[in-house]
């Protein structure tokens, strides 16, 4: 949903007249909704600046992002960044289904239902 | 180094396509239905970024109450901030982002704001808004676009920014 809320803000500014760039990692959301410039690193979500602690990563990425505020000439602009991660397992790990949790992710969704109902029961 | 692999699949991960499997999974049929626009607004910076004055955007929230289930019951709220002295923590656990591959101790991970500091004492812009601004995140759009984002736009008015970085967990 952050993905999906800062493109709509920066769509917002935008439009009244304020130069935006949108730093993220979900790309499918920022560019489904469309916005003037963004800047992707291909990172689990959590750290679109950086890695944590890693102070010269995250100066070369804002870096990147204030070079394509200045130098982007059209709308949808996307720039990848240059960065990976150190494995690529949680490309795989994240909300992941498969027959091994499939009855399980089924139990979790019928519980939260029923805490929902009785939340709203007992408002 | 490999800087050339054959892949079958695209390598960035779709998490419109994932979160829809996920949910499917959990029983909810009605899949979310995601903003798409085809005409997109842009807005070139009228003067050079050396003379700009440049904002911070977040969907972190500010810290709360200790104790992990109390601070789920907090509402998720627009604010604006003081970004002098930045921020050393800021309440992440209620977004959505890869919690079993990272973590958000570092702020300037997911919003940068000592990495632009820097760049004011560089000169590579004019300066940094002396506030950031907290944006909650919501499935409503229409509240996102008719409550969220006007205020955002009033307060870096406020602030005078002619240019702005948004950062999404």
């Amino acid at each position: 949903m952050c993905h999906q809320t800062v493109s709509l803000v920066a769509r917002y500014l935008e439009e009244n007249g304020l130069s935006t760039v949108l730093m993220g990692s979900a790309r499918d959301i920022v560019e489904e909704c469309g916005v003037a410039r963004f800047l992707f690193t291909d990172f689990p979500l959590g750290n679109p600046c950086g890695k944590p602690w890693d102070v010269t990563m995250q100066r070369s990425i804002v870096g990147m992002a204030l070079d394509l505020l200045e130098h982007a000439w059209m709308p949808r602009t996307t720039i990848q960044t240059p960065f990976h991660w150190d494995n690529d397992a949680w490309r795989e790990n994240f909300m992941r289904v498969d027959e091994s949790n499939r009855e399980s992710l089924a139990r979790e969704g019928e519980l939260r239902r029923q805490f929902q109902a009785d939340m709203k029961k007992n408002r | 180094m490999i800087i050339y692999q054959l892949r079958s699949h695209r390598s960035f991960i779709s998490y419109i396509d994932r979160t829809r499997e996920y949910y499917a999974a959990q029983g909810y049929s009605k899949p979310y239905m995601w903003p798409h626009y085809d005409d997109t607004p842009f807005t070139p910076l009228r003067k050079p970024l050396t003379e700009c004055h440049v904002g911070l955007v977040t969907t972190a929230g500010l810290p709360k109450p200790p104790g992990a289930v109390a601070a789920m019951f907090v509402p998720k709220e627009l604010y604006v901030e003081q970004a002098n002295p930045p921020p050393q923590r800021l309440f992440t656990d209620d977004l959505f982002w890869d919690k079993k591959a990272t973590h958000t101790e570092d702020v300037d991970s997911f919003m940068p704001i000592n990495r632009l500091g820097e760049y004011v004492t560089s000169r590579r812009i004019g300066s940094a808004s002396p506030r950031f601004y907290g944006v909650p995140t919501d499935y409503s759009q229409s509240r996102t676009l008719e409550h969220y984002a006007p205020q955002i736009l009033e307060w870096c008015r406020e602030d005078r920014l002619e240019a702005v970085l948004l950062s999404a967990l």
